[in-house]
């Protein structure tokens, strides 16, 4: 197997907030293998955001990387100077904000600014760079001629578009795209996808994709990382990740989600409770207070994210009792109230 | 027969934006968020109103609990027109109509605290004060807020979303309405509590006997809450039926590819290309005829011309002239 | 935002209750000035030696006239006609102070009240209560507070009133877009589809969260009708029976002070009149920080 195009290990990041100190994201560790779409799933606060801003090292003034490495084709994104990093940005790894709109400038039109990244950062010459925006637009599927238009000018969608379009436009080896779908309309969001598929297939970049939302993941990722309260705690292909999850997290977001394909609407099952502060985490593994099949054990003792068959990684005491644990949590009644 | 408890015919809400000039200049100055919509709810029943945003589902929804007036057509409540409604006449409306906000964390005062949030209905309905403890606290319990005595002098930024959106639904419950509009009431939630929020819904719903509109663009959840969705597109209805049947076998060709673009939580769903043209649709500029046209795969000469009326096809009504009777 | 670690006295607790933007050192300086500006022109009878007007004589029995500070007792010495400064200045708080916050309140009584009503109502009141601000936008300001005060009598009142008339506007639009944001909120959705009437959701839902803004054009009146006045003053058109430092200006303007370098009799009002309106826009860049926590630093 070659090289993973990123290697996450044991990042920690923290946000120094006066007289305390929030742990976003503790000891993570992933990798992203090339040429592949990851997805990084979790609840709001649950750091995947955090952490997808830190491989640009895009995080605010008062976030700190206290822990670990991000190895990025041999460097690692943790240590390199500013100077190193920002020749990296956009030209190895891009990002694609959630709101495509506060990204775009609205004075300027959006053929300016592909023009600024093209030639600022890409060096290349006026014509060139006209060449290269309008193969950018044809790209992500919208007209050249409609480079003249200023941001407003395009629906929500659209601006997802030419906000991804930004991102391919000096070939990076991967782009970062922060719940680009959210926003949107459930035809526009399948066609994005759609368009990212074949962007990913045809150009061989890999993607980290971050969402709160399993059918995204289900529908476009090859591998899922799921997240809770700053750890991770499940990593492995995504088909493998909805048919046999080994953390009970996994196993109570899939029923908490409605599935039009299923055959009824059965009843969707909550996991009671809220994740816990992350300024004060509690001792033990910090999903203990709400998991069905805690034990004392849980409550104590962390559990570490340990590899589980083949290219499965799971953080749970109890994960060699999964098989037995997922019967259990397909039934309502395990999860307590559903109310 | 039971009458309906509402009833909407052709409805319209227009909107004027832009200036005198820029309507001389030819250029769009209506912007039609509903636009000829007819649909009656009978007492107790639930439908989903199902759309993409700017589709005028939560303009409809606005409409029938008067935070805003038909332009056109008429909205009727219990037989009488919503916005002809005055005096003691509105504020008994007022007492049963009610609505559950989008975003918990905006439909509360953050001043106030729950108690203070939960008497302004009892306090607008003449509810005698030495009540107000006793009713803020069953509503509470109604929407299963465990201990609900130590959320009263709380405020809102104390609480979680799904605390706060129960809330919300208490506060919406606690004069007992007939009648309620959900507007997208889990979609601001984390996933892991939407599901106790629609559960308590249900319950509600079912409890109360409420007649409920539940608004989303998520078909899906609709199809968990509602046995009835209507689907629009652009201000109009393109199909109304069984949610059920629509989810199986969509009729109207939008329909058929807003089914289809539904993700869902499996590994095994179809990429097949969605049945429908690029582009968004733009409610200042609709084109002519039917609505969908533009981007309809099986558009042909009559949609330009003719807006498709509402056909009864089995259990639903469809909007579209593939259904239209042979010659 | 603002952060506080030091222990709150009670005067801390009612200028917080009052909405004061005590967390700002700027502000805080501000509104000290105002204090001790307001004890003086409260206490002027007594702080002040002489009356202001008083045509005051040496033990000689010679007209006291440009003495120097210091002597013959004088404080900040005398004007050519024989008026002790320091009194002058003292009374001069007074007018200062009356001007200041009559005109802001009146400001920011009229501008919220019209940005509200014009704000939550919307349509053809919104359409007419606007238009009347863009009439005000386009009055030239000083013109128009001088040719009202001169044409209704110089008086302090009246120069309040033609201020007030003009500068409404700014509140008035500010206010008002802030009321249209407002009111599309959540729980004043929520409050109206409860029944509540129009009159207890302007009072209740969205009045408080507009105080800060009104207090912030208040303020920023506050400084601007002192200036206003002091101008006024200065160009003769003031109240020729109340003494403020506009007026000693002008005293000291047409009796050629300045050619004559008496820089005892100009300075004190020129720097009463700096300190005051500096303090009043210390204070509104608080409510800024206060109101715009991003805007600044």
């Amino acid at each position: 197997m070659s090289q993973p195009l990123l290697s996450v290990k044991n990042l920690s990041i923290v946000y120094e907030v006066p007289n305390l100190d929030v742990v976003a994201v503790s000891r993570a560790s992933f990798d992203v293998p090339r040429g592949s779409i990851v997805g990084l799933v979790g609840e709001s606060g649950c750091g995947k955001t955090t952490m997808a801003r830190a491989f640009t090292r895009i995080i605010s003034d008062n976030a700190k990387i206290t822990e670990g490495s991000m190895d990025f084709d041999g460097k690692d994104l943790a240590k390199i100077s500013e100077r190193e990093m920002n020749d990296l940005r956009w030209r190895d790894i891009a990002f694609v904000p959630q709101s495509a709109m506060n990204s775009l400038d609205p004075v300027y039109r959006v053929e300016y600014q592909m023009h600024e990244v093209l030639r600022g950062r890409g060096g290349m010459s006026r014509s060139q760079a006209k060449a290269r925006a309008a193969e950018l637009f044809e790209m992500v599927g919208i007209e050249a001629n409609r480079l003249r238009d200023f941001p407003h000018q395009f629906s929500g969608g659209m601006r997802q578009r030419v906000a991804i379009a930004l991102a391919l436009a000096l070939n990076p080896k991967l782009i970062v795209a922060d719940e680009p779908v959210t926003a949107l309309d459930v035809i526009v969001q399948r066609q994005i996808l759609d368009q990212m598929r074949a962007l990913q297939r045809d150009l061989g970049i890999s993607i980290i994709m971050v969402t709160h939302d399993i059918s995204v993941v289900a529908y476009i990722c090859d591998r899922t990382v799921v997240m809770y309260a700053g750890e991770v705690v499940e990593d492995c292909e995504t088909a493998t990740l909805l048919s046999k999850p080994l953390h009970p997290y996994t196993m109570g977001l899939k029923n908490a989600f409605p599935d039009i394909a299923s055959a009824g609407t059965g009843i969707l099952t909550p996991i009671s409770g809220a994740p816990p502060d992350l300024a004060r985490p509690p001792a033990g593994c910090r999903f203990a207070a709400r998991c069905p099949f805690a034990l004392d054990h849980c409550r104590s003792v962390s559990p570490t994210l340990m590899s589980f068959g083949d290219d499965h990684s799971v953080a749970c005491h109890r994960a060699h009792e999964a098989e037995a644990l997922r019967a259990q949590a397909a039934l309502p009644e395990t999860w307590g109230e559903i109310l | 027969m039971t009458t309906p408890l509402v009833e909407v015919e052709n409805a319209q809400l227009h909107y004027r934006v832009g200036s005198a000039v820029s309507a001389m200049m030819g250029l769009p100055s209506v912007v039609k968020a509903v636009d000829g919509i007819s649909f009656s709810l009978n007492k107790g029943e639930s439908v989903g109103l199902l759309g993409e945003s700017g589709c005028g589902k939560t303009s409809m929804g606005r409409l029938l609990v008067r935070l805003e007036n038909v332009t056109g057509g008429s909205a009727r409540f219990d037989g009488a027109e919503i916005s002809q409604l005055k005096g003691r006449a509105l504020r008994t409306f007022r007492s049963r109509s009610q609505m559950i906000f989008q975003n918990p964390f905006d439909a509360v005062n953050p001043r106030y605290t729950l108690a203070k949030t939960m008497a302004e209905p009892l306090a607008n309905a003449g509810i005698p004060k030495s009540e107000w403890r006793d009713r803020i606290i069953k509503a509470l319990e109604l929407v299963r807020l465990a201990d609900p005595e130590q959320y009263l002098d709380r405020f809102p930024h104390q609480l979680s979303g799904g605390q706060l959106q129960r809330v919300v639904m208490a506060r919406a419950l606690i004069l007992e309405p007939d009648f309620v509009v959900a507007d997208e009431p889990v979609s601001m939630l984390d996933v892991s509590v939407r599901a106790g929020v629609l559960n308590v819904f249900r319950e509600v719903r079912d409890k109360l006997g409420l007649t409920a509109i539940y608004i989303s663009h998520d078909l899906a959840l609709v199809r968990y809450v509602c046995e009835r969705t209507i689907v629009m597109y652009l201000g109009r209805i393109m199909e109304d039926g069984p949610t059920e049947a629509i989810v199986r076998e969509p009729l109207h060709p939008y329909t058929q590819a807003l089914v289809a673009a539904v993700p869902t939580p499996n590994a095994d769903q179809s990429h097949e290309p969605l049945p429908i043209g690029r582009g968004a649709p733009d409610p200042r500029n609709p084109p002519s005829g039917c609505v969908f046209r533009d981007r309809c795969p099986k558009a042909f000469d009559r949609c330009a011309a003719e807006v498709p009326a509402s056909k009864k096809v089995g259990t639903r009504h469809v909007a579209c002239h593939l259904f239209d009777e042979a010659g | 935002m603002l952060e506080t670690t030091v222990p709150e006295g009670p005067v801390i607790r009612i200028f917080r209750a009052m909405k004061l933007p005590v967390g700002d050192n700027f502000a805080m300086a501000g509104l000290i000035i105002y204090v001790i500006f307001a004890l003086t022109a409260i206490f002027a009878p007594v702080l002040a030696p002489y009356e202001p007007t008083e045509i005051l004589y040496t033990v000689d029995y010679d007209l006291a006239s440009d003495l120097l500070p210091g002597q013959e007792g004088h404080i900040l010495g005398t004007t050519s006609l024989g008026r002790d400064i320091f009194s002058q200045i003292v009374f001069g708080a007074r007018a200062a102070l009356l001007v200041g916050l009559t005109a802001a309140f009146m400001v920011a009584f009229i501008g919220t009240i019209v940005g509200l009503i014009s704000g939550y109502y919307g349509g053809w009141v919104d359409t007419i209560l606007m238009r009347l601000a863009d009439v005000a936008f386009g009055i030239p300001f000083l013109p128009f507070v001088i040719v009202i005060s001169a044409f209704l009598e110089p008086s302090i009142w009246n120069t309040v009133i033609a201020m007030a008339l003009v500068l409404w506007r700014d509140t008035a639009r500010v206010i008002r877009s802030q009321v249209l944001t407002l009111r599309s909120r959540g729980y004043v959705e929520a409050a109206r589809v409860s029944g509540s009437s129009d009159f207890k959701i302007i009072l209740r839902h969205i009045a408080p969260n507009i105080v800060p803004l009104s207090l912030l054009y208040g303020s920023i009146a506050i400084g601007w009708a002192i200036l206003t006045e002091a101008s006024i003053s200065f160009l003769g058109f003031g109240d020729p029976n109340s003494i403020s430092w506009g007026f000693m200006l002008q005293d000291a303007f047409a009796s050629q002070a300045l050619s004559r370098q008496a820089y005892h009799w100009f300075i004190p009002p020129g720097l009463a009149i700096i300190f005051v309106v500096s303090a009043g826009f210390f204070i509104s860049r608080g409510y800024e920080n206060l109101l715009f926590p991003k805007l600044g630093r």
